[in-house]
């Protein structure tokens, strides 16, 4: 095998600093080439005064997808939420944060409530107003999951956001299915001679939705703006069913600083344990490749959830199972094969 | 329009007049027939503009409804026993957002053990979430409640049952007046919601409400209802004045002016009670009848204006709080509460999971309530024999399997016995 | 809408619920000091130029630069990049090409026919300056810009001291140098050439000046006692190349040896290699590592066949012979004789051993120290005599260009404060941007643009320019790949990255403002700052 770095580099096309990079604005590119987020009248869907833990990465990604979809339908759009930290933090009487139509009816049903709005929509002839269907993973791949399914099979016309913090955060954080092996968390506790989420379990939502055959399926994180907004736009120019899932790390429930929220869902994807993808009609077109190829215990090491692993020496054969996982992500996405041509 | 038509079949024609907007299917027996027949009419384009969705599960069913009706649409959809169930936590969550969705429930037993025919259950297993619950006796009168049911929810934006008995009315065909579109145009205005989805005035629905608003919510669902009280006589008598028919509003009574003992009972078994009555007032038993439309809101003052100072009271219902007791008894004890020279109430419990219930037994049980008064809740025909067997087995063997298993095989016996006989 | 009590809310009611009260660490935005500025001796302003290059804004970016420097387009040639040994993006990939953009600039004013910006008001004040070197040629031009009167006392024929007479033109055309030299007269400095000050005093008294600026330079050969035959050829290198700028081209002979391991003996090897030598031999006590040289000079040097002799001395000359002592280094790294001798053939020797300077100017002025043949200043670059202040070489500094042109800049500014009756207080240094205050995954990955050279046959045999600048679109490029280390460029991942929605953007040009009513202190616009311009402290209640 060739050396990861060396090809990492080579994917990289040549950018000027300000163009192309990865900052969120840039002042010499002309606006309407500049990120959502960088704009002075963006919408702010999700606005000042939420109640959600300092650093939080699910209100930061709810806020980039919702502006750019909002950018995208020039705000014609109604959410749906799942009940979850996004809502709990959100929407607690008397005071909401979203300025705009949002409806939250139970945890597991988001994507069938959104049908609902959308074939209300379409029924009353407001053809211009979107639907997005909104939850964190435990909404989405485990109780909303029956209803995701059933929305993607139905090519309903609604985009549905999973927020993935690998976890249900807002209970005091247990395991999902979204969860990943040796993580900590209160119901897969660091105890026992194999501590932490058992390998072997969870399962890929994106996966299965690519398996759907629906339009349009894509990974992002709330570390990568511009691509993060680049599929949410792109999905809001399709019809029928659409999934994205947004990794969002969570300070409290994988025990990091609050400031290393988005450097962790970097490194998540720079170590290829967050493959960052999309797909249509049921066939992947594109990966995000990785930059600047880490190890996952770079990844890891900064999160309390995975202490156990590093304790007395470190649990190399675990850490080992890890990298292999991460490893196999980047074969199957091809995560260190050069760019393809943008088409 | 008169027909002769299958009760379901009536039924969707009845919903497809209201001009429902947002359809939810998804089959359980016994109320498929309801869904197939609107959707052969949006197929065949006689029910237009309305979205029709086949739907993965009733949990499913009623979030699309809960979806389309916050987002302004008319919503429909119809289930039954395990469906409602399943569908629970969304029947709560309809009425505590106060959403105007209509949904016809095609009663029948819950399991296990499982069991398709008929009885009062699923409705009563969601008496306390905050729906209306309106009950047919006829399959005319589900075509007529569900036209007033769109225009009662709309009005109170709360959600509506309508409970018609599974296969007695689901499938029988009998005769039945279809209105006209015109008609039903003219009782039932557009939907105009209280609150909806909408760019142009954005809000947040259904938010995190903590101990310093819930009470206050609580009280003002049920405020809603005790308005529902008043809107649906009022609203049974404008239907009468335009359509002909009297639904009755709250409740509808039966030689209820003079006799001593009144029966209490919903949905179609008040044809076979009235028809024993007739036979019984012949025989110049002074019996009488009280058919509760209205479960919820529970018409508790009108019943008790009706039942004070009766001698006798017989509830005969086709559901049964395990460890408890039959409900409408229960409720129709409540609107006595503190009644002076209340009438004794004798509970029947009736018509389980199917079974027939038949003039002889209703004769029996109405005499025996004042020949011999029993404490707590009979159950009409119960084969006492089989009980008394399984008991005793029960009681003599530690592992002893289910105890449905246990009584079909003793039944089968019973019948091989007899047969060899 | 009238909607139901609780459960439907009014769209952003949440501004009611003021999150800052939660925060135990707020940020602040700050401005630091970037390394290539904290290293400039000329005291430039590197990122502000840049800045203005990295929009395509030449003029503006030449405007910024000359605030300080008058000469870029020769500091952009002889420079020896200090700024680039300090640039925090040769930790990523390399350092950006400041040197090359600044030559760019430069070379674009000169192209463009840009004027510096004249002074708005006289202040009637007339000040000496005596040397027209980069020392003084800058100390001239920033005087004047402040208003003064100036007058140039530059002993030799032309203006450009060292820099005309020290510095090859293979490395800084002389057409480049007399344009900059007449940007800075075309201010209205008035030059008197061959004018060589005796006494200090009296051309102070005789003209009317109110204080002199002293750079006169470091222009007599330092010796070395070499026995010599008498038909040996030994020559100085202040003598070589200065008479490379005159009618009568130095005679070398076919093998010329240069005697040190400077940059001058590398520029006379280079120059003798370019008129005809066949061999040009360094002959050094030292080793590659230790020789004060800048290692791409001895680079260059070597492309072109100049030869080195390392731990060498040089014990006597014959004619077209040399005896050189083998040298060993001690434990210190000081050059001790072995006591073994070889011969090495040579037509003529060139001692580059370094210069003194010529301080009879000085005499019999009263309270001035001289030590260690230069002139000590104070802080202020005055002499021990009020009103007389001195640079460039000919005070204890490193002898650079660069330098010479931050002490003009530096004495302008203390001169004009003297005259005022006032004492010059430089602004405070801002925290040093260091690489640690930086989140470098934003920029792109960019290698420096190589500068082209010219080839080799025609470096051997011409003196045309050997590196070659750059052309517009990669200075722009070079430009872009400026970190801005420790000063916001308004690249909105602060606005971007907040969960609170708790920064404004105030629009281009006016860069950011915290909203402590929300703000939580989650620290993320601290670590998400490409640039290090967000500085955490804790709150105080």
């Amino acid at each position: 095998m060739t050396d990861p770095t060396a090809t990492a580099t080579a994917n990289q096309k040549l950018h000027f600093y300000q163009k192309g990079t990865f900052t969120v604005g840039n002042r010499l590119v002309p606006d309407t080439e500049r990120s959502v987020q960088a704009s002075i009248d963006r919408s702010n869907a999700l606005t000042c005064g939420h109640r959600a833990c300092q650093g939080c990465g699910e209100a930061l990604g709810a806020r980039y997808a919702m502006d750019a979809a909002m950018r995208a339908t020039g705000g014609n759009l109604i959410a749906v939420n799942a009940t979850g930290c996004l809502e709990v933090f959100t929407t607690p009487y008397p005071e909401t944060s979203w300025q705009m139509p949002w409806l939250h009816s139970l945890f597991g049903n988001a994507a069938a409530v959104a049908t609902g709005v959308a074939a209300a929509m379409q029924v009353k002839g407001r053809k211009e107003v979107r639907t997005i269907a909104q939850g964190g993973d435990g909404g989405t791949t485990d109780i909303g999951f029956g209803c995701l399914s059933g929305m993607f099979e139905r090519n309903d016309d609604v985009l549905y956001i999973c927020y993935d913090n690998e976890g249900y955060m807002n209970t005091g954080v247990q395991r999902s299915s979204a969860t990943p092996p040796t993580a900590r968390t209160a119901t897969t506790p660091a105890m026992g001679p194999e501590p932490g989420n058992v390998f072997g379990t969870g399962k890929s939502v994106p996966k299965i939705a690519v398996a759907h055959g629906i339009p349009y399926v894509a990974t992002a994180t709330v570390a990568d703006l511009h691509d993060l907004e680049r599929k949410v736009m792109k999905a809001m120019g399709i019809h029928g069913a659409r999934y994205i899932q947004i990794h969002v790390p969570c300070p409290l429930g994988w025990g990091s600083a609050s400031h290393d929220t988005i450097r962790l869902a970097r490194l998540a994807v720079e170590c290829g344990m967050f493959p960052v993808f999309e797909a249509e009609h049921g066939i992947v077109t594109s990966s995000r490749k990785i930059r600047r190829p880490v190890p996952v215990a770079e990844y890891l090491k900064p999160q309390r959830r995975f202490a156990h692993l590093f304790k007395d020496g470190g649990d190399s054969q675990r850490l080992g199972h890890l990298q292999a996982i991460a490893d196999r992500n980047i074969v199957e996405y091809k995560l260190l094969e050069p760019e393809e041509e943008a088409g | 329009m008169l027909k002769q038509t299958e009760g379901s079949h009536a039924t969707a024609e009845a919903i497809a007049l209201c001009r429902p907007e947002v359809i939810c299917a998804y089959p359980i027996t016994p109320q498929t027939h309801i869904v197939e027949g609107l959707g052969e009419m949006v197929r065949l384009g006689q029910l237009k503009n309305c979205e029709f969705i086949n739907v993965e599960s009733e949990f499913a069913a009623l979030s699309v409804a809960i979806g389309a009706s916050a987002a302004g649409a008319r919503a429909y959809t119809a289930t039954a026993s395990q469906g409602l169930l399943f569908m629970a936590e969304a029947v709560y969550n309809a009425s505590g957002l106060g959403l105007p969705i209509v949904m016809t429930l095609g009663n029948r037993a819950i399991g296990a053990p499982i069991n398709i025919w008929n009885d009062h259950s699923d409705a009563m297993s969601m008496r306390d979430a905050g729906w209306l619950q309106l009950f047919a006796e006829s399959n005319q009168d589900s075509i007529d409640l569900h036209i007033q049911a769109f225009r009662i929810a709309e009005e109170l934006s709360v959600p509506v049952m309508v409970c018609m008995d599974g296969f007695l009315l689901t499938h029988a065909s009998e005769r039945v007046d279809i209105p006209e579109q015109a008609q039903v145009d003219a009782f039932l205005p557009r939907y105009e919601p209280r609150q909806v989805l909408d760019p142009g005035e954005p809000v947040s629905i259904g938010a995190m409400v903590g101990p310093d608003a819930f009470t206050e919510v609580r009280f003002l669902q049920h405020y809603k209802q005790t308005l529902a009280l008043h809107l649906i006589p009022e609203l049974a008598a404008e239907f009468s004045g335009r359509f002909g028919r009297n639904t009755g509003g709250l409740l509808r009574t039966y030689f209820a002016d003079d006799a001593e003992m009144l029966v209490v009972a919903m949905g179609s078994i008040n044809g076979t009670i009235k028809d024993t009555i007739d036979e019984m007032r012949a025989d110049g038993f002074s019996i009488g009848l009280v058919n509760i439309v209205s479960f919820r809101p529970f018409p508790t003052e009108a019943l008790r204006r009706l039942l004070a100072g009766r001698k006798h009271v017989v509830v005969v219902e086709k559901s049964f709080a395990v460890g408890m007791g039959g409900q409408l008894a229960n409720n129709v004890d409540l609107a006595l509460r503190n009644t002076p020279a209340a009438p004794q109430v004798h509970s029947v419990i009736a018509g389980l999971g199917g079974r027939s219930i038949t003039r002889t037994s209703l004769h029996r049980v109405f005499r025996r309530a004042v020949a011999q008064p029993w404490e707590g809740a009979h159950f009409l025909d119960l084969n006492e024999d089989i009980i008394g067997k399984e008991l005793h087995h029960v009681r003599k063997v530690r592992r002893s399997g289910p105890t449905a298993e246990n009584l079909l095989r003793r039944l089968d016996q019973a019948a091989q016995h007899a047969a060899a006989e | 809408m009238k909607h139901p009590f609780a459960i439907t809310l009014d769209s952003g009611s949440s501004l009611a619920n003021l999150t800052g009260s939660w925060r135990t660490d707020r940020p602040v935005y700050v401005d630091r000091l970037p390394p290539c500025n904290h290293a400039c001796p000329a005291g430039e302003n590197i990122q502000a130029w840049l800045y203005h290059a990295e929009s395509g804004d030449y003029e503006s970016a030449w405007r910024a630069l000359t605030q300080d420097n008058p000469m870029p387009a020769v500091m952009g040639r002889v420079c020896y990049q200090p700024c680039e040994t300090a640039c925090n993006r040769a930790k990523v990939d390399d350092a950006v090409g400041i040197n090359s953009v600044e030559r760019f600039l430069g070379d674009e004013a000169i192209k463009r026919g840009w004027r510096l910006t004249p002074p708005k008001a006289e202040t009637g004040k007339r000040i000496l300056v005596v040397g027209a070197g980069p020392s003084g040629l800058s100390a001239a031009y920033h005087l004047r810009r402040l208003g003064h009167t100036v007058v140039i006392y530059e002993a030799g024929p032309v203006a450009g001291g060292m820099m005309r007479f020290g510095i090859p033109k293979y490395r800084l055309p002389r057409d480049v140098l007399d344009a900059e030299i007449q940007h800075i007269l075309d201010l209205g400095v008035e030059l008197k050439v061959n004018s060589k000050v005796e006494n200090i005093r009296d051309t102070m008294k005789a003209g009317g000046f109110d204080a002199a600026f002293l750079a006169v330079g470091a222009h007599i050969a330092k010796r070395a006692n070499i026995p010599a035959g008498a038909a040996a050829k030994i020559l100085d290198a202040v003598q070589v190349l200065r008479s490379m700028e005159g009618q009568e081209k130095p005679l070398f002979g076919r093998r010329v040896v240069v005697y040190g391991g400077g940059n001058t003996a590398l520029d006379v090897a280079r120059t003798a290699k370019r008129m005809g030598a066949t061999e040009a031999i360094i002959v050094y006590r030292r080793t590659r590592e230790r020789m004060p040289a800048h290692d791409f000079e001895v680079e260059e040097a070597l492309e072109e066949g100049v030869m080195m002799r390392w731990l060498s001395t040089i014990k006597r000359m014959d004619e077209g012979v040399l005896t050189v002592e083998k040298m060993v280094l001690d434990d210190k790294g000081f050059p001790q004789p072995t006591g073994e001798f070889e011969t090495l053939e040579a037509d003529s020797l060139v001692l580059a051993l370094g210069q003194d300077v010529d301080l009879s100017l000085l005499d019999g002025v009263p309270g001035l120290e001289l030590k260690g043949g230069v002139a000590q200043v104070d802080t202020n670059m005055m002499t021990g005599y009020a009103g007389i202040f001195a640079g460039g070489d000919m005070v204890p500094s490193e002898r650079t260009v660069t330098v010479g042109i931050g002490h003009g800049k530096k004495a302008a500014r203390h001169i004009d404060a003297w005259l005022r009756g006032a004492v010059y207080a430089p602004p405070e240094k801002h925290e040093l941007a260091d690489f640690d205050k930086l989140n470098v995954w934003y920029y792109a990955d960019a290698s420096k643009t190589v500068r082209p050279t010219l080839d080799m046959a025609r470096r051997k045999s011409t003196f045309e320019e050997v590196q070659k600048g750059l052309d517009e679109s990669n200075a722009l490029y070079e430009a872009r790949r400026c970190l801005s280390c420790g000063n916001c460029f308004e690249c909105d991942n602060c606005y971007g990255v907040c969960p609170d929605n708790a920064v404004i953007k105030l629009g281009p040009g006016n860069r950011f403002q915290f909203n402590y009513d929300y703000c939580k202190g989650c620290w993320l616009c601290e670590a998400e700052c490409p640039c290090g311009a967000i500085k955490m402290v804790p709150e105080t209640i």
